[in-house]
């Protein structure tokens, strides 16, 4: 049975991009088929993430209009053979999208891949309500900040009344926490929220904390989605969270501050 | 009051070892149901005055069950017409599942037309048959006021309402008419009201607003005091960063003294 889970946060410049490349990477490198629809119309970024923007030649309102087969439009991702990408209009608005068409691209690619993930955008107006409209679960990304906290909370009570399954009356979406830029080293001088506080806040389950790191900034302007990076903590803070979604015991990590080495405690710098 | 609740069925494909559970549970639990209090059978004037009831509330009235009581409607020519009246009902959206207090002879027309008989005791009459208990006289005067010197051909009663999830920024919610009993948390930029009284068993971070109908006698009763805004009967105080200390994260009612607001902890 295919799952779809909407990436949302309500604040923009929080991750879900950053997440839905990482995550749907993650699934597909786990042997999952699994495809990511960009529902930012207009402001697309995703295919860049995912470094397949040269190869973008019809989008999700092309198929949703007619105008092309949702086949020509998925791009194949060019390091997993089971990751698919279905980018987004540059040139479009989010007026372009309406639920019927959506739900036809969702049914068709139920048929053919595990796991849906879609890419919301910012916001709670038509291309967020669309892009949750059909999910079965959802990533909610928070950044250690008050205002993104408020505003995952907004966005947490929209999933509630109106995804189609609150909507229906089925069993409700599931909602997965996830805190992203991280800095342990900001929370321990007080400058952020830490996990206690977000978690009594949101009241979600947390799922995974992906710890702040030039690593994530690198690999998006390289179009290498960041869970490639063994090197990176961010990197394997993504592949502990895909990991939870598939429903494994692990750890969370890399939230103490980092110990400075001796040498440099001892000119400290 | 019972529920059907649908298990899928197993049924195991080797004959010899045929497991079968059933596919039905039949369960009892209680639920709060809008009365519909009749005292006309005049269909016209009824959707009229229902019209009227429910402009003011659509969408908390939106779909709900609601139970008809026949008790001001005995003596009533010419006989309630319940096929017509189920008609009315599902017009305005609303969704008839019973009736209750009628004669013998109007349940049997309420059975043929597809109603349910209920035997419930509203919280008015548990609380009145207790006074009585205590009370005759007193009773017998209660029950002179209580009879229909209504105008109107419908009385609406609605129970309180009780919501067991957090209510997250920008969500509201409102009890008419009673208390509001909120289990999850109110959450910064969510606003809760009713009626009656709010009782909050987890943090108030939002605004509450109890008396809403204007009751001076409404408390607000929260287990963590870090509201925004709170008010009774509007009257209001609004808290910036401001929270005196010895309320703020305490367990605090908050009630009217005259004109003043005040919130005290509760120990």
């Amino acid at each position: 049975m295919a799952k779809v889970i909407v990436v949302t946060s309500g604040k923009g410049g929080v991750g879900k991009t950053t997440t839905s490349a990482s995550v749907s990477t993650g699934f597909a490198k786990r042997g999952h088929k699994t495809v990511v629809i960009d529902f930012d119309v207009g402001l697309r970024n995703l295919d860049l993430i995912m470094g397949c923007e040269r190869r973008v030649v019809y989008d999700f309102v092309n198929v949703i209009q007619g105008e092309a087969t949702l086949k020509q439009a998925l791009i194949k991702d060019k390091r997993l053979a089971n990751l698919e990408i279905l980018p987004a209009s540059q040139t479009r608005d989010k007026e372009a999208l309406t639920l019927e068409g959506v739900e036809k691209v969702i049914n068709q690619l139920r048929e053919t891949h595990e796991y849906i993930i879609c890419d919301s955008p910012a916001g709670i107006e038509t291309g967020a309500i669309m892009a949750l409209y059909f999910a079965d679960e959802a990533i909610v990304v928070t950044n250690p900040e008050v205002s993104s906290v408020r505003d995952s909370d907004r966005i947490l009570g929209i999933l509630q009344s109106k995804s189609k399954r609150a909507i229906a009356g089925q069993e409700p979406v599931k909602e997965h926490l996830l805190i992203t830029r991280y800095s342990p080293t900001r929370v321990q001088e007080g400058e952020m929220l830490s996990i206690e506080d977000i978690q009594e806040l949101l009241g979600i389950p947390l799922m995974g904390v992906i710890p702040e790191s030039t690593s994530v900034l690198q690999a998006s302007n390289a179009g290498v989605p960041v869970i490639h990076d063994d090197m990176s903590i961010s990197g394997l803070a993504y592949q502990d969270f895909v990991a939870r979604l598939l429903g494994e015991d692990v750890p969370l990590r890399f939230l103490d501050p980092e110990k400075k080495s001796f040498l440099k405690r001892l000119f400290g710098t | 009051m019972g529920t059907i609740q649908t298990e899928p069925t197993k049924i195991n494909s080797h004959s010899s070892e045929k497991v079968h559970t059933s596919s039905v549970v039949l369960k009892g639990s209680v639920f709060t149901l809008p009365i519909l209090k009749l005292s006309s059978c005049d269909l016209d004037l009824v959707e009229k005055d229902l019209t009227l009831r429910l402009s003011t509330a659509q969408s908390f009235f939106k779909n709900a069950p609601v139970v008809i009581d026949l008790e001001f409607t005995h003596d009533l020519t010419p006989e309630i017409r319940f096929t017509q009246l189920e008609a009315l009902l599902r017009k305005h959206q609303l969704v008839p599942v019973g009736v209750q207090n009628g004669t013998q002879k109007q349940n049997e027309a309420a059975i043929n037309a597809g109603f349910a008989i209920l035997t419930g005791q509203s919280i008015d009459k548990i609380i009145e048959a207790d006074r009585s208990r205590r009370d005759e006289a007193q009773e017998a005067a209660q029950k002179q006021d209580a009879m229909p010197k209504v105008s109107t051909s419908i009385v609406m009663t609605e129970a309180s309402k009780m919501i067991t999830h957090p209510i997250r920024s920008g969500q509201r919610t409102y009890a008419k008419g009673g208390d509001l009993v909120l289990l999850g948390a109110v959450n910064a930029g969510a606003e809760v009201m009713a009626d009656g009284n709010l009782h909050i068993y987890a943090p108030l971070r939002g605004r509450a607003l109890a008396g809403l109908d204007g009751n001076t006698e409404s408390r607000i009763f929260c287990q963590s005091m870090e509201a925004e805004l709170v008010a009774i009967a509007g009257n209001y105080r609004v808290f910036e960063d401001n929270i005196p200390p010895e309320i703020f994260r305490k367990s605090v009612q908050i009630f009217l003294d005259g004109e003043q607001l005040k919130i005290e902890p509760i120990v």
